[in-house]
């Protein structure tokens, strides 16, 4: 490390969404408040996707009163691998990912069992608020289990490879790859020790990886060079995200998608504060490309299709970091 | 961008009215900017002794004006058993008027009060002349002294004060003729012979009893001293020097032809003064003299003491959010719970800081320990925070019962800590510990700390506390300041840190 600080000149200059401008200027004055329900509860967000035909892993079985939970198993019997999450949880807490069945029991993907009284307690703590923001009450939905598309084999530890797309106004503005670690506890959150991957919005490829705000150029579990990414199927992957934007009607949201192996990409959550440690793994600011966008405001308007295809064809990252200019 | 510009604009006359408030209240009540600031207030008494025959007896003393040259009166009292007492007002001059049916013997009455300087014009006023043109009638002799006198005064004179100015330096010179030998013949005060004098020239004249203040004095009695009507105004001159204008530690007392002193029904009376100077903070003055101005009851001081205390606090909490406002939004230093600093920070005013640090960082830490056990325990969210207080309050109550037995009375301030905000603040720390680490924890409670330490010691400073108690109306000026925060939407100083790794690339 060679500096502790960086210039205010220097921020600046690279164009650097900062907290403060983020909530001022973008959430505030793009997110309705009314409709941040539809993303902070992952059940809304699923129905809502359904709604507009948004591909996202489907939905199984959904547990809203404690008296259900007694009878559960009936309806996990003809399930083998599932996903089981709080609607309200954040930052991927309490989410149990079932890979299998061992007899009665249920296989973890880290390969621990689970009883079906342990998945029972699960539930009962999800609906009672643990992993919701600020305790209150919850419900448990039960999801299909995303086959992982192997393109990204060795490049995550554990946990799930998820892609960051945030959406301005509809036109997807900036792109990362997020890769669980041994240090992130299989976790795809970048504070907790995440690798992040910076995607050039043309093509899919890797600009630029970062790991505790620190540059790094290989996975520091697998090991593999990490500038040897490149995601498959890259513009569909942004049409997606686009869709977002259409389907909840918020102006600033960060979508995650995840590829499946025989479904493609796959919306996995939205986030309507997203944060700012996407700039770091891009190494360019958001300001510039979010402008540029805001200029655009009152022109026609452009299909999720059209508007995936201004962003690819403008916002183009020349090697690691744009010269000045460059959006 | 206009939307911006109004916003603005309504910040900046809120931040003015605040401040022309301020000083508009400084002004006219006197408030003043900085506390500790003194003004001495002169304590004087007068004390009237007589002795009384038996039968009813009235005593009257005449008064100082209010506003006398130089001087403000603003508290008076009288202090004497038995009597009927007081003020009346005839034609300009104010009298203190004791009253008793029945008194024998010594009677001793006492009047005081409270005056503070001031620099109203020390003229004594202009107008028509409502004094005297004195024409006595002289005897020959003297009368034909008199003119002499009079002439010589009036070769080296221009205009009336010159004349008296002259007319006493010949009085007083040591080669003083048989002139004015003549004169003072049949033991004729000073003064007195002096306007008797002018009364021939036709300069109108009165008598005027002055008071020279000096502290610590005892037994002090009035000076007589003329007043002099120029055609234009008064002006006050010593009859014994010349010299003319009020000198500064001169209080009017008495003015016109009545006596100072009046007893009926006593004999033997006299009048005698002490006085004594006192400084007195000069918030409490201004408290004092303008308990009937719109700003006192605008201000907090027309309160009960006891509101006004808790007022002093709640004044203070404007300080305190402004200051949480600024360490999160310009330096980004993350807390847990947005306003828990400012209620550690007014715990803190009551404990004072090194002991309430102490106190907080180990009933935290004891309550951390004690909530993990709880979390094996599985409650429901409601029941655990209940849970949380109860064990709180036993905490705070051990530690000042051993702080108590060991000798520390500072024990007992831990109390004032809001027990509450603290088992919150235990519930989410001990989130923070399981979801984050206890790395986050150290972020957060440090920061906390380190805000509320902050606003602390913002909260605690002498002039702030004395601003915002004095001046209310100054708090617009923090509000306009908070909106203009709730503006920024510059980089915060930690965010040069976070997003240093963008050198490097």
């Amino acid at each position: 490390m060679s500096k502790r600080w960086i210039s205010l000149r220097r921020l600046r200059q690279l164009g650097m969404l900062g907290m403060n401008c983020r909530n001022v200027d973008f959430i505030n004055r793009y997110n309705d408040r009314k409709l941040f329900p539809l993303v902070d509860n992952k059940l809304k967000t699923k129905l809502l996707a359904q709604e507009y035909d948004v591909p996202t892993p489907s939905l199984r079985c959904v547990v809203r009163e404690q008296h259900e939970i007694s009878h559960i198993e009936r309806q996990l019997a003809v399930m083998d691998s599932f996903a089981l999450k709080p609607a309200k949880g954040s930052g991927g807490k309490g989410i149990v990912v079932v890979i299998g069945r061992k007899g009665d029991d249920f296989v973890r993907s880290s390969g621990a069992l689970l009883s079906l009284t342990d998945i029972r307690r699960h539930m009962s703590n999800i609906l009672a608020g643990l992993y919701s923001l600020g305790g209150a009450s919850d419900v448990a939905i039960v999801e299909d289990l995303v086959a992982f598309d192997d393109c990204f084999s060795g490049y995550s530890y554990e946990g799930v490879p998820d892609i960051r797309i945030i959406v301005f106004q509809g036109y997807p503005v900036m792109a990362m790859l997020r890769l669980a670690t041994h240090a992130s506890d299989g976790k795809a959150n970048l504070h907790q020790g995440a690798v992040g991957v910076g995607l050039s919005l043309d093509d899919g490829r890797c600009l630029n990886a970062v790991q505790f705000s620190k540059v790094v150029k290989i996975h520091p579990d697998t090991e593999r060079p990490l500038s040897d990414i490149q995601v498959p199927g890259w513009r569909d992957i942004l049409i997606l995200a686009a869709q977002c934007h259409d389907m909840t009607g918020l102006g600033y949201i960060g979508t995650d998608l995840v590829l499946d192996k025989a479904l493609g990409p796959q919306l996995l959550e939205l986030n309507a504060r997203p944060g700012l440690s996407i700039q770091v793994a891009n190494g360019r600011g958001l300001l510039p490309r979010l402008r540029h966008i805001e200029s655009l405001a009152g022109s026609r308007r452009l299909s999720p299709e059209q508007r995936v295809d201004y962003c690819m064809r403008h916002f183009v990252a020349v090697g690691g970091q744009s010269p000045p200019g460059i959006l | 961008m206009n939307q911006k510009r109004t916003f603005f604009s309504v910040l900046v006359l809120m931040a003015l009215i605040g401040i022309l408030t301020a000083v508009l209240r400084h002004t006219i009540s006197g408030t003043p900017f900085f506390p500790g600031q003194s003004t001495s207030v002169w304590l004087v008494e007068a004390r009237v002794d007589f002795e009384a025959t038996g039968g009813p007896v009235t005593a009257s003393l005449s008064l100082p004006g209010l506003k006398a040259p130089g001087f403000a009166l603003y508290e008076e009292q009288a202090a004497s058993p038995g009597y009927g007492f007081s003020i009346l007002e005839e034609n300009g001059n104010r009298r203190a008027e004791w009253t008793k049916r029945e008194a024998t013997g010594e009677q001793s009455l006492y009047y005081s009060a409270h005056l503070v300087e001031s620099d109203q014009d020390n003229s004594s006023g202009v107008g028509k002349p409502a004094g005297e043109n004195r024409n006595v009638a002289w005897e020959a002799a003297q009368e034909l002294a008199a003119k002499e006198v009079l002439d010589r005064a009036r070769e080296t004179s221009s205009s009336p004060q010159s004349l008296t100015r002259e007319l006493i330096k010949l009085l007083n010179s040591p080669a003083s003729n048989q002139n004015t030998a003549l004169l003072r013949s049949d033991n004729i005060d000073q003064a007195e012979l002096v306007m008797n004098l002018l009364g021939r020239e036709d300069i109108a004249t009165r008598s005027v009893m002055g008071l020279y203040l000096e502290d610590a004095r005892r037994r002090q009695t009035l000076t007589p001293m003329i007043e002099i009507h120029t055609g234009r105004e008064w002006l006050l001159v010593n009859p014994q020097t010349g010299e003319v204008g009020i000198p500064p530690n001169l209080l009017l007392w008495h003015r016109g032809g009545v006596s100072v002193l009046d007893v009926s029904g006593g004999g033997k009376s006299q009048v005698a003064f002490s006085m004594i100077k006192q400084t007195v903070p000069a918030a409490q003055l201004a408290k004092a003299q303008n308990s009937g101005s719109i700003f006192s009851r605008l201000g907090v001081h027309g309160l009960p003491i006891e509101e006004q205390s808790m007022f002093k606090f709640l004044l203070l909490l404007p300080l305190g959010a402004a200051v949480v406002v600024f360490m999160r939004v310009m330096i980004g230093l993350k807390t847990s719970g947005t306003f828990m600093p400012i209620l550690i920070a007014l715990a803190f005013l009551q404990t004072s800081l090194v002991p309430g640090l102490i106190s907080f960082i180990s009933v935290v830490a004891m309550g951390l320990a004690l909530r993990s056990y709880l979390s094996r325990l599985n409650l429901l969210l409601v029941a655990r925070i209940a849970t949380l207080i109860v064990l709180v309050i036993f905490i705070i109550s051990a530690l000042s019962i051993i702080g108590y037995q060991m000798g520390y009375s500072t024990g007992m301030t831990i109390t004032f800590f809001p027990m509450i905000i603290i088992a919150w603040t235990i519930e989410r720390m001990s989130i923070l510990w399981e979801e984050e680490g206890s790395q986050e924890v150290l972020i957060q409670g440090g920061g906390s700390l380190v805000v509320a330490v902050l606003a602390y010691l913002i909260m605690q400073t002498q002039l702030l506390n004395h601003l915002t108690f004095n001046f209310p109306e100054l708090n617009l000026v923090l509000l306009a300041l908070i909106l203009a925060m709730g503006q920024y939407t510059g980089y915060k100083l930690t965010e040069l840190r976070r997003f240093r790794a963008m050198d490097e690339l």
